[in-house]
């Protein structure tokens, strides 16, 4: 990245959040006392990290190589003539190793785990492509790695689990509460709870307790930097419309943070409309849910009327979660992103349609932002054009996709 | 002065020291709470504390867990639960403290939970996932109610930081004995005895020691140093263990009766 953009994040991120964590009331740090401490050091790591030149050249070195950044902005170009107005633009994230974007995150925070002299990494996966991720960066920088997954993630999400524990991760299949991604973080913030001294937490999202969601954000910011610079290189102005699917937000905090000041750009975000609006039927909690407290921090989550976390459903792992990034509840409130959400059928439908169309398989999580990217694409002219952060692929997904249509897989 | 501090000051007079039993609400039933609380009031507990099922307790070990699982499953409101310690408090002798997720107390919003919980009787609130940091508003509602607020302590909080919480706390400070999550440990840290013994000196404020306590020889070893020692997996596995609550009720019983009396 060159100087001037490292400049302009930094200078943004240091006022958002603020010295507690607060983007605007959302954020902050709601966890037990034992995690203070790990937090704190965690926090003055991450800072003196950000300031160190030989940090970022390490990230980016490992960035270009071992991951294969910069990811190409392509042209769908069957995507757009099927959708009839804008140029259909995807950030293809799915060509990351690993197969999607969760390397840039687990990579800068394994670095920062090395700088804190710590020995052990755990993490908390829903669709696996974090586990996948964790257990990639903890092979390749010789760290021992436990990842905890819902009991009913590791059954729909096979492939993934059989690649970390080829990788050396030991997978640890959660069956407390409902079995999938919220409770396999606190699993694994239990386990941080004893563990703590010598271990770190790499958290997937931009979720958790303060310095979480903001250090996330900036390694997930990767996407939208270098978005942003390929928009002018490659069409010579940036895009009227960037669209990207949120579970705990961390694709599209990365993908929108860099467009954050810029006005003319319009920023949506979407989120999984599961079956129906009804509770637990979805999960869509800046859509459908209101401010409350989970796993550490203050934003919007599904909740009833006592503050007990509801249940939620989504066709895809990596967006069945009740919970989402304080600084998309900001986002939000300021009206500076739109949230809205996509329905499993629809999300299900276009996963084929990318594929027959454009010969990509895309993760059934990142089908949810360009189900409602072709549809808002529909409603804008042919001189515009739109981006959709394809966060991930899909073959984690054909399993679960040919069990759903009833066919051998 | 609030309840908790005249029952600190009573039991320091008489040089004793106060057995918390921790119980979750409405596990295995609501009926059960309230007779579980009035019979650990017979039996000398100076203190209880009560917990209030959360969905996502990540300081809670697989007892506690299940049992606010259980309890959530059967669908026990907090309603219920504030309807249940309101008919409970006028016939114990001990002042019943709130365990409670701050995702509960920050839905309701502060000021209301307060007031609710103080209005059916609760004398105070511990709530594990709030710091002192995060702790401004609750605690202002609470000084102007007399209701007491327990911050804990840990293994891992720095010793400057252990002084700042005391500060912010009234009622008691919650000593976390262990540097992990809730249920029994056959052993406790070495360094426990010297960290309470450290902050002993320090403040005025009664420090009572929780996680892990389950046995005779625990209690030996950490009454001397504490004005209290808190017991909640031990009991709670009680009720998992017999399937006759009957029966449980009568084990927490002989517990309660054995660690009482080891405090001497
Ligand atoms: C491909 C892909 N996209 C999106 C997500 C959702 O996560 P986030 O909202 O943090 O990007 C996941 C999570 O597992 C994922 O695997």
């Amino acid at each position: 990245m060159n100087s001037h953009t490292v400049e302009r994040v930094q200078s943004a991120s240091t006022q958002i959040p603020d010295q507690r964590g607060r983007f605007g009331e959302f954020g902050g740090r709601f966890v037990p006392e034992t995690l203070t401490r790990a937090l704190v050091e965690l926090e003055s790591a991450y800072a003196a990290a950000r300031k160190d030149p030989t940090f970022h050249v390490e990230l980016n070195e490992l960035l270009k190589r071992f991951v294969g950044r910069p990811s190409p902005l392509y042209h769908a170009q069957r995507l757009t003539k099927l959708a009839g107005g804008a140029q259909i633009w995807f950030k293809r994230e799915d060509l990351n190793h690993t197969g999607a974007h969760k390397i840039n995150n687990t990579l800068g925070q394994a670095l920062l785990t090395l700088r804190m002299g710590k020995k052990r990494v755990i993490a908390e996966t829903g669709a696996g492509q974090h586990g996948v991720a964790t257990a990639t960066a903890c092979a390749h920088f010789g760290l021992p790695c436990v990842v905890y997954m819902g009991a009913e993630d590791v059954r729909r999400q096979k492939p993934n689990v059989f690649s970390m524990r080829l990788m050396g991760a030991e997978v640890r299949p959660v069956t407390s509460g409902s079995k999938t991604l919220r409770d396999a973080v606190n699993e694994a913030m239990r386990d941080w709870m004893a563990s703590v001294e010598n271990t770190h937490y790499i958290i997937g999202s931009v979720i958790g307790p303060h310095p979480f969601p903001m250090m996330v954000r900036d390694f997930q910011s990767v996407i939208g930097r270098e978005a942003r610079a390929q928009c002018q290189e490659t069409f010579h102005r940036l895009p009227d419309t960037v669209v990207a699917c949120v579970g705990g937000g961390s694709n599209a905090a990365g993908m929108f943070f860099p467009f954050i000041e810029d006005a003319s750009v319009r920023l949506i975000g979407v989120e999984a409309g599961g079956r129906s609006s009804s509770s637990g039927e979805h999960a869509a909690p800046l859509s459908l849910g209101t401010p409350g407290v989970l796993h550490g921090s203050y934003s919007y989550v599904m909740q009833d009327r006592d503050g007990q976390t509801s249940p939620v459903h989504s066709i895809s792992a990596g967006l069945d979660y009740p919970g989402v990034g304080p600084e998309h509840s900001y986002w939000k409130d300021s009206g500076r992103v739109e949230y809205t959400f996509c329905r499993d059928d629809d999300a299900l439908a276009t996963f084929d349609k990318v594929a027959r169309n454009e010969g990509i398989l895309p993760a059934l999580e990142s089908c949810h932002a360009v189900a409602k990217a072709i549809e808002i694409a529909g409603t804008m002219n042919a001189e515009q054009n739109l981006l959709i952060c394809l966060s991930g692929r899909g073959d984690k997904d054909a399993a679960e996709i040919a069990r759903l249509k009833g066919q051998d897989y | 002065m609030s309840v908790i501090d005249e029952r600190f000051a009573d039991l320091r007079a008489s040089g004793r020291k106060a057995f918390i039993p921790f119980i979750t609400a409405g596990d295995p039933s609501l009926d059960m709470t309230g007779r579980l609380l009035l019979r650990l009031s017979q039996c000398g507990a100076a203190i209880a504390e009560v917990g209030i099922p959360y969905s996502d307790p990540i300081a809670d070990g697989p007892v506690i867990q299940a049992s606010y699982t259980r309890a959530l499953e059967a669908g026990i409101k907090l309603e219920d639960i504030f309807a249940t310690i309101a008919r409970v408090v006028p016939q114990v002798k001990m002042p019943i403290v709130s365990m409670v997720s701050y995702a509960i107390v920050n839905r309701l919003g502060p000021q209301r939970y307060v007031e609710d919980a103080q209005r059916c009787g609760f004398s105070g609130a511990i709530v594990p996932d709030l710091l002192v940091e995060e702790g401004d508003e609750l605690r202002e509602i609470c000084r102007q109610r007399d209701f007491s607020l327990i911050h804990l302590v840990t293994p891992t909080t720095p010793r400057q930081r252990m002084l700042r919480i005391a500060e912010c706390s009234t009622g008691f400070i919650y000593f976390v004995s262990v540097t992990g999550i809730t249920g029994e440990r056959t052993e406790l840290p070495q360094e426990l005895y010297e960290q309470v013994a450290w902050l002993r000196e320090r403040t005025e404020i009664p420090i009572c020691i929780g996680f892990g306590i389950s046995r005779v020889e625990h209690v030996r070893q950490l009454a001397p140093v504490a004005d209290g020692l808190i017991v909640g997996s031990a009991i709670v596995r009680k009720f998992v263990e017999a399937n006759d609550p009957e029966v449980a009720l009568a084990q927490v019983d002989e517990l309660a009766r054995a660690l009482i009396g080891a405090m001497g």
